[in-house]
């Protein structure tokens, strides 16, 4: 699904992505882990190309998109990104958020795409909420009508960077389990988050990242309970501190 | 007491009684600056949308310009276009010159209003808009310049009035429009005093109600979250 080779990328002189090498299979849900600055939102930044990588090559779906002359715009309509302060249309609508794309980029059916959009905002417990306007809602409420957005585009790979840290701690919960129901679903997801909860619970795989590398891999088993990197060792003794 | 002087009554009477020339002058000058406020538009527009996009030279091409524009007196553009440019087998009619002088001119004042509004919108606008596979000019259109729009607006109502004013460097080069009628009629006649007063209090009768909207809109923008 997502093939990563040899990725580097600089900010300037600053190398923030150092060699990476990583697959996502179809149906698989990896979550990124590491401290701040360790990488891991341009990481996933780069999965749809919001990051170009300085050198290495990207496939997504079989295709190259560090190739030259790629439709950017048709691979990304198929990769939904959820983002940590959620980056709704401000001037439209939660249904209309959620209708935009659909209808103006996939030049969907206006009733087809309107259809689905109200099914997934009753999916995402919004049924309310289709004429209020995101200053209208709360923080957990604008990342649900996110999530419903990436979902009317029938994505084949779900991205989430940091998707609660901007949230309320009460509010973070309704995004989880929305976030842990499309798991079960079967959604390939990539989810940079420090929720170990999550992590646990619907992750096949972590990716534990540090200064720009992949420290190490495993399943949530291996890295919370055997982590083999001291600086993983380190990371989870940090987080088990705040998360108890 | 108004036998004689600069405002003296007869100057009045001889000036209303030729009312038509000032409105004719009133007609062109609408007219130029209605054109000219269009040709901006459309130039402020992709010249501002230009300077924010990503693509190889547009940048360098937008500053080419902005900054040459901005950085010479309209009187000389309008000069260039009026006599250097039938040099150059291009003859224009001095109508034309007013709106393309005008129009191009405040076009890169526009372009910066347009660039500075897009570069106020939060970067997170276009990354989720790029996420759905949007395209630059989809974006611009559906997400960004809506938004933008609320802070655009003020500033470019002022510079609408700016360009009516500027249409008056018309009269330079025999425009025809409300300073020239103005200039030539009183230079007949050395009836100078009735004839500014007359096109200042016209020029006004345009511009104000135009720079108290842009205030206006000002004050719905800062209520505005």
């Amino acid at each position: 699904m997502v093939k990563m080779e040899h990725i580097n990328k600089y900010f300037g002189s600053h190398h923030v992505l150092k060699d990476i090498n990583l697959n996502v299979e179809f149906k698989e849900r990896v979550v990124i882990m590491g401290p701040s600055g360790s990488g891991k939102s341009t990481l996933i930044r780069c999965i749809n190309f919001l990051e170009k990588p300085s050198s290495g090559r990207i496939f997504v779906n079989g295709v190259e998109l560090t190739a030259k002359k790629v439709s950017l715009n048709k691979v990304r309509q198929k990769i939904g990104m959820v983002f940590q302060h959620f980056n709704l249309y401000p001037h439209k609508t939660a249904l209309e958020n959620v209708l935009l794309a659909p209808i103006l980029v996939e030049k969907r059916d206006k009733k087809e795409a309107e259809k689905s959009a109200i099914l997934l905002l009753e999916k995402v417990g919004l049924k309310d909420a289709y004429n209020k306007y995101p200053s209208q809602l709360s923080g957990g409420q604008q990342q649900r009508v996110a999530i419903a957005r990436a979902l009317n585009m029938k994505p084949d790979l779900l991205l989430f960077d940091e998707p609660t840290s901007a949230l309320d701690p009460e509010m973070i919960q309704e995004v989880l389990d929305i976030m842990i129901a499309l798991a079960k679903e079967g959604m390939t997801m990539v989810v940079v988050t420090h929720e170990m909860g999550f992590a646990k619970q619907a992750a096949d795989r972590i990716v534990f990242m540090d200064g720009g590398q992949i420290m190490e891999t495993g399943t949530p088993d291996q890295i919370f309970n055997n982590p083999t990197h001291e600086r993983t060792q380190a990371f989870l003794e940090k987080l088990n501190k705040i998360q108890v | 007491m108004f036998d004689t002087g600069p405002f003296a009554l007869f100057k009045w009477e001889k000036l209303f009684s030729d009312w038509r020339i000032f409105a004719e002058g009133f007609a062109t000058t609408i007219s130029v600056s209605f054109l000219g406020l269009l040709l901006a538009l459309v130039l402020g527009l992709i010249f501002g949308v230009l300077a924010t996009s990503q693509f190889k030279g547009a940048k360098f091409i937008n500053r080419i310009y902005v900054e040459f524009i901005q950085n010479t007196p309209l009187v000389i553009q309008i000069f260039f276009l009026y006599n250097g440019f039938p040099h150059l087998g291009i003859v224009l009619p001095v109508f034309a010159v007013g709106v393309i002088g005008v129009g191009v001119y405040h076009g890169a004042y526009i372009a910066e209003v347009v660039r500075a509004g897009i570069q106020s919108i939060h970067r997170g606008q276009l990354e989720a808009a790029y996420s759905q596979g949007f395209t630059f000019w989809q974006s611009m259109r559906y997400i960004i310049l809506p938004q933008a729009k609320v802070i655009i607006f003020p500033p470019l109502t002022n510079q609408a009035v700016s360009l009516i004013k500027n249409t008056s460097v018309m009269a330079m080069v025999a425009g025809g429009d409300l300073m020239y009628h103005a200039d030539s009629w009183s230079s007949n006649n050395l009836y100078y005093g009735p004839a500014y007063v007359i096109v200042g209090l016209l020029y006004l009768s345009l511009c104000l109600p135009l720079a108290r909207f842009a205030s206006y809109l000002e004050r719905k923008a800062q209520m505005s979250p």
